[in-house]
C-alpha cells in the first residue's frame, strides 16, 4: 500500500490542520507563526502537485473518507455510493495546483504586507481556511460536499476582505460579498435538493449515470449556472468583484482570484460531468457563451476608466474570466457533435483551460504588484502616483511581464491562449473572435495607462523616501513571475503535458462516472 | 446591561448550572440522541448570554475572559483533526476506536435495545470536539456583539478600532 492513495484527503486536511493549529503557532510569535505559514502552503502546494503527477500517471482517482478502504466506493454491494467521496480526474488535479500555486504566492506576500498589522493568527486561520475551501471544491466528487465548501470558503471570505475593517469600504464590500454568496450558496442548495429529491443520491457520478433531462434538472441547472456565475463574477452579477478584490489585502485578492476559478470550475464540472450530452438543447451553451461576451466587453471598458489601480484590475478578471466562459461555452456547444468537436469544440476547451492557468497566474501577479505599490507609495490612487520606477525596479519588471501577459503580446503566455480561443471561437461565429480581440485592445490600453502613470514620468518629491518591495513580498511575486517565464518558454510542453489531459478529463463524461460507479449497476 | 434584581440574579446562578449539564449531556449523547456537538456546545453557550442578561455586562467582562475561550475554540478543532488524522493507516477520518473494547469501543448489541453510550468510537470524540469548539465560538460571539453594543451607547463616535499597530 502507498501512501500516495491518501494524496486527495491530504490536500484538504494539511490546510485545515494549518487554520486550526494556527493560533497555537501565534503563541510562539512572529517568526513560528511566518515559519507555520510558510511551511504549510509549501506542504499543500507539494501535495497538489504530487496529485496532479498521480492522477496523469494513473488516471480518475477516488477517495472514500472513513471507509476499510480507500476505494470502496459502493460498500456491500450497494448500487450507489454513500460516504464522503473525493474524486479528482485530470482537470480537479490541474485547478488544485492552479489554485494552490496562487495561495503559495498570496502566503509569501503577504508575510511581510500583514507585518504592520495585528491580529495575524487570526488572518492565517481564515487564510488557510480558504485554501481549504477552495481545494474542496475542485476536489470533492459530492454535490452536497461542494455546497458546504463553498460556504466554507464565503465564509473564510468574508473575514478576509473586511479584514481592514476600520475601513468602511473595506466592511461595505464584505456585506456584499456576504449576500452575494449566501444567496448562491442558497441557490446550490436548492439545486442539490431538487437533484436528491429527483435521484435519492448526491454523488456527481451517480446522479450523472441516471441523469435523465425532465424539469426538475432544468430547474436545478438554472440555479446552479446562475449561483456558479455570480461567484465567479460574470457580468449580470459582477458588482461585488471590483469592491471585494479592491478591499481585500493583496495577498487575499491573489487567493480570491483562485477561489473563483474554483466556481468557475463547478461550472464546468456540473455542465460537462453532471449533465454533459443529455443537456439536449443550445441554451445553455449559448448562454454561458453570451455572459462570456459581455463580461469580456463590459468588463474591460469599465476598466478604462478606473483611476484606482486594485479597481482597475478588478474590472479586468470581469473580462478575462469572460473569455474563459466564451472557450468553454463553445466546448460545450461542440459536446453532442463529434466532428465538431474535432474541429473546433477541443481548441476552444484547450484555450479555456489553459486561459485559466494564465489568467490565475498573471491576475495574482498584478494584485500582488498592486499591493507593493499600495505598500511603498501608501496610496491606491492612479492620479498620485508617478516615477516609482526608480524606486522599486524589480516590481516594475515583474508588472511588465504580467501586464505583457494579460494584454496578449506575442511571445508571452496569454498570448497563446487567446490565439487558442480567437480560432475556435471564429470556426463558430466571427463576431465572437472580434469581440476577444477588440477586448485584448482595451486591455492593453488600460495596462499601458497604469505603466505610464504609476512607474514612468519624474520622479515626485513625496516617493523620495519610498523603497522597493521588502524580501518576502518579492519572494511571492517572483513565484508567479517564474511560473508565467516558464509557461511563455514553454507553451507547447504545457499544453500537451497540463491542459489537454484536463480538457481530455473534462470531455470523458464516461470515465468520471465509470471511477465511482465501476463497472456497471 | 444593567443587573437584574437579586431574585432574579439567584435563581439564574442555580440555573445556569443546570444548563450547562443539560448542553454537555446533549453533547455526550450525540450519537444516539437527536442533537450533537454543536446543538449541545450552543446550549452551553447560552449559560453565557444567561449570566450576562442577569448579572450585566459589568460583572461579566470582568470574570468572562476572551482568551479562555479561544483557548477552548482551539482545543476542539485540534482534537477534530487529530481525531481525524489517527484513523490515516486506514483512511482519513476512519473510525479506528469502534469495536476496539475500552471507553470509546464497546461492541454495539444486537437487537432492540436502548443504545449504549461509549460504542461510537472517534465520533464520539469529534461530537465532544465540536462541542468545546462551539462553546468557545458562540461564547465569543456574545461577548464581542455585547462588546459592539457598548461602542455605540458610549456615543463619542469613536468607531472601530482597525489592526493597525
Amino acid at each position: 500500500m502507498n501512501w500516495q492513495i491518501h494524496l486527495p484527503a491530504l490536500a484538504l486536511a494539511i490546510p485545515l490542520l494549518g487554520a486550526f493549529a494556527s493560533p497555537v503557532a501565534g503563541l510562539g510569535g512572529r517568526s513560528i507563526r511566518n515559519a507555520w505559514m510558510v511551511f504549510i502552503s509549501i506542504a499543500t502546494t507539494a501535495i497538489c502537485l504530487l496529485l496532479l503527477n498521480r492522477v496523469l500517471a494513473e488516471g480518475v482517482m477516488v477517495y472514500v473518507m472513513g471507509a476499510e478502504n480507500w476505494n470502496l466506493t459502493l460498500p456491500s454491494g450497494l448500487s450507489w455510493p454513500i460516504r464522503i467521496i473525493l474524486q479528482v480526474d485530470a482537470f480537479s488535479a490541474f485547478m488544485a495546483v492552479v489554485g494552490s500555486v496562487a495561495a503559495l504566492a498570496g502566503a509569501f506576500f503577504s508575510l511581510q504586507f500583514m507585518d504592520k498589522f495585528t491580529g495575524l493568527e487570526k488572518f492565517s486561520a481564515l487564510y488557510f481556511l480558504l485554501v481549504t475551501g477552495m481545494l474542496g471544491m475542485q476536489l470533492t466528487g459530492d454535490l452536497f460536499n461542494f455546497f458546504v465548501f463553498l460556504e466554507i470558503a464565503s465564509v473564510a471570505s468574508f473575514g478576509l476582505i473586511a479584514f481592514w475593517r476600520d475601513r468602511p469600504e473595506a466592511v461595505e464590500a464584505s456585506f456584499k460579498y456576504m449576500v452575494i454568496s449566501t444567496l448562491s450558496a442558497m441557490f446550490v442548495l436548492i439545486a442539490v435538493g431538487f437533484l436528491y429529491g429527483r435521484y435519492n443520491a448526491v454523488n456527481i457520478a451517480a446522479v450523472a449515470r441516471m441523469m435523465h433531462m425532465g424539469y426538475a434538472e432544468k430547474i436545478a441547472l438554472v440555479f446552479l449556472v446562475v449561483s456558479l456565475t455570480m461567484k465567479c463574477g460574470t457580468v449580470p452579477m459582477h458588482m461585488w468583484t471590483p469592491d471585494a478584490y479592491a478591499e481585500a489585502p493583496a495577498g487575499v485578492t491573489c487567493l480570491l482570484v483562485g477561489v473563483s476559478q474554483a466556481s468557475l470550475y463547478g461550472l464546468f464540472r456540473v455542465c460537462f460531468s453532471l449533465y454533459g450530452v443529455s443537456l439536449g438543447s443550445t441554451v445553455v451553451p449559448w448562454t454561458i457563451i453570451v455572459m462570456g461576451v459581455l463580461s469580456m466587453f463590459i468588463g474591460v471598458t469599465m476598466a478604462v476608466i478606473q483611476k484606482e489601480v486594485k479597481r482597475l484590475m478588478a474590472y479586468h478578471s470581469v473580462s478575462q474570466i469572460g473569455y474563459i466562459l466564451m472557450a468553454l461555452g463553445v466546448g460545450l456547444l461542440a459536446i453532442r457533435d463529434p466532428q465538431a468537436m474535432a474541429e473546433y469544440g477541443f481548441t476552444a476547451m484547450k484555450g479555456g483551460i489553459f486561459h485559466i492557468l494564465n489568467y490565475t497566474m498573471y491576475k495574482g501577479l498584478l494584485f500582488l504588484t498592486a499591493g507593493a505599490l499600495f505598500y511603498s507609495s501608501g496610496s491606491r490612487n492612479l492620479n498620485e502616483m508617478g516615477g516609482l520606477a526608480r524606486v522599486m525596479p524589480h516590481t516594475t519588471f515583474m508588472f511588465v511581464i504580467a501586464a505583457a501577459a494579460i494584454a496578449g503580446i506575442p511571445p508571452f503566455n496569454g498570448f497563446v491562449s487567446k490565439l487558442l480561443i480567437y480560432q475556435s471561437t471564429f470556426a463558430v461565429y466571427p463576431l465572437l473572435a472580434v469581440v476577444a480581440l477588440v477586448t485584448s485592445v482595451l486591455t492593453l490600453a488600460s495596462f499601458v495607462k497604469v505603466f505610464q502613470t504609476a512607474f514612468l514620468g519624474p520622479a515626485r518629491k513625496k516617493f523620495e523616501h519610498a523603497t522597493e518591495a521588502p524580501g518576502s513580498m518579492l519572494i511571492g511575486m517572483s513565484i508567479l513571475t517564474i511560473v508565467i517565464v516558464a509557461i511563455t518558454l514553454f507553451p507547447t510542453w504545457t499544453l500537451s503535458h497540463l491542459v489537454e489531459p484536463a480538457a481530455k478529463a473534462l470531455v470523458d463524461q464516461a470515465g468520471y462516472i465509470s471511477a465511482v460507479m465501476g463497472g456497471g449497476l | 446591561m444593567n443587573p437584574l434584581s437579586v431574585v432574579v440574579r439567584t435563581i439564574c446562578d442555580v440555573f445556569a448550572w443546570f444548563m450547562g449539564i443539560f448542553g454537555v449531556y446533549i453533547i455526550i449523547h450525540g450519537h444516539l440522541t437527536p442533537g450533537g456537538g454543536f446543538q449541545g456546545g450552543a446550549v452551553v453557550a447560552t449559560m453565557i448570554a444567561f449570566l450576562l442578561v442577569s448579572h450585566g455586562g459589568k460583572k461579566l467582562l470582568a470574570f468572562a475572559r476572551p482568551g479562555f475561550y479561544s483557548a477552548l475554540e482551539t482545543t476542539g478543532l485540534l482534537l477534530f483533526i487529530c481525531a481525524g488524522f489517527f484513523g490515516i493507516t486506514t483512511t482519513l477520518f476512519y473510525n479506528f476506536l469502534a469495536g476496539q473494547g475500552g471507553l470509546f469501543g464497546s461492541a454495539v448489541p444486537i437487537g432492540p435495545n436502548s443504545g449504549i453510550i461509549n460504542s461510537a468510537g472517534t465520533i464520539s470524540l469529534m461530537n465532544m470536539a465540536v462541542g468545546l469548539e462551539v462553546i468557545g465560538g458562540l461564547s465569543l460571539i456574545i461577548i464581542y456583539m455585547f462588546k459592539g453594543i457598548r461602542l455605540f451607547e458610549n456615543a463619542e463616535g469613536s468607531g472601530e478600532t482597525g489592526h493597525d499597530r
